[in-house]
């Protein structure tokens, strides 16, 4: 589900990774919410703060994991009109933890470093936010290409 | 899901009860904006006790909710901000700067009534 769209690679997007240790994702528990509007957004983080307690995350983590959503999801509003949120359990050893893929197939990010400059559009009011969805998580993956889309994929690890 | 906006003496109190879409968070801050020149309130409260989530459209929308009250001659208090919530405005990056904040309800009221005395020329703040 994370995986990149091919072309996003040789049109020059600009993927920045922090992976770790392969993730045996052994849970058929998956979710796919699709994006077209502003209540999208409310449904997305609902479903994932469900889905991070039922793994078990405490307040605190399930009320992060919500925000990215809400920031995620929003982006997809904002730019892309439509798109779609992917809400995945993954396992890793004896550690939960919880996958989120945003997709869409709008403008794409012609900058992706300056999208992820601390206090790039944060507070302009553009939105984007992605410095602090990266914060907000463990794990921060993006592929973007202009014309062809934006995707995103977060982890956040149960401690 | 719109947020009722109860009128109390100079106040307004607004209590959001559920989530809310962004179309939600405009509508509210459009009421409060509007009902502070109907009824001349001089301060209002936001109660976001029940808020589960606040994201970068949220924070700015309440920052733009005080800024513009402010403007029509009312002041803005956020009261019931969560623990977990606090914490995810702080990591997110966003600020409320510029906008009042107190622990719950009662203390919103408080500072609102010190605001009226200090503005109507009682004694000065300390």
């Amino acid at each position: 589900m994370g995986d990149r769209h091919p072309a996003a690679q040789s049109a020059g997007g600009v993927a920045v990774s922090r992976r770790s240790g392969p993730v045996s994702p052994d849970e058929a528990q998956e979710e796919l919410i699709s994006v077209r509007s502003d209540a999208d957004i409310v449904v997305a983080r609902q479903r994932g703060r469900e889905l991070a307690a039922r793994l078990g995350f405490g307040l605190t983590d399930q009320t992060l994991i919500a925000t990215a959503i809400s920031e995620l999801t929003r982006n997809i509003v904002l730019y892309a009109q439509r798109g779609r949120i992917v809400l995945k359990a993954l396992r890793k050893g004896g550690r939960r933890g919880i996958m989120v893929v945003a997709r869409d197939d709008g403008p794409g990010i012609p900058n992706v470093e300056q999208a992820l400059q601390s206090g790039f559009s944060t507070s302009g009011g553009l939105g984007l936010g992605l410095p602090g969805v990266r914060r907000l998580t463990d794990e921060f993956d993006i592929a973007s290409a202009v014309g062809r889309g934006t995707t995103v994929t977060v982890k956040k690890w149960n401690r | 899901m719109a947020v009722p906006i109860l009128k109390q003496g100079q106040y307004l109190i607004a209590t959001i009860q559920d989530a809310l879409t962004d179309a939600d968070l405009q509508q509210l801050r459009d009421g409060l904006v509007t009902q502070v020149g109907r009824h001349r309130s001089r301060g209002v409260i936001v109660d976001i006790t029940a808020l589960d989530v606040m994201d970068s459209f949220a924070v700015r929308t309440v920052r733009d909710i005080a800024h513009m009250t402010r403007l029509r001659g009312a002041e803005t208090v956020i009261v019931g901000m969560q623990p977990e919530v606090a914490l995810s405005v702080v990591q997110l990056g966003l600020s409320l700067e510029g906008v009042h904040a107190a622990l719950d309800l009662e203390e919103g009221l408080a500072f609102l009534d010190e605001q009226a005395h200090v503005v109507s020329g009682g004694r000065p703040r300390g």
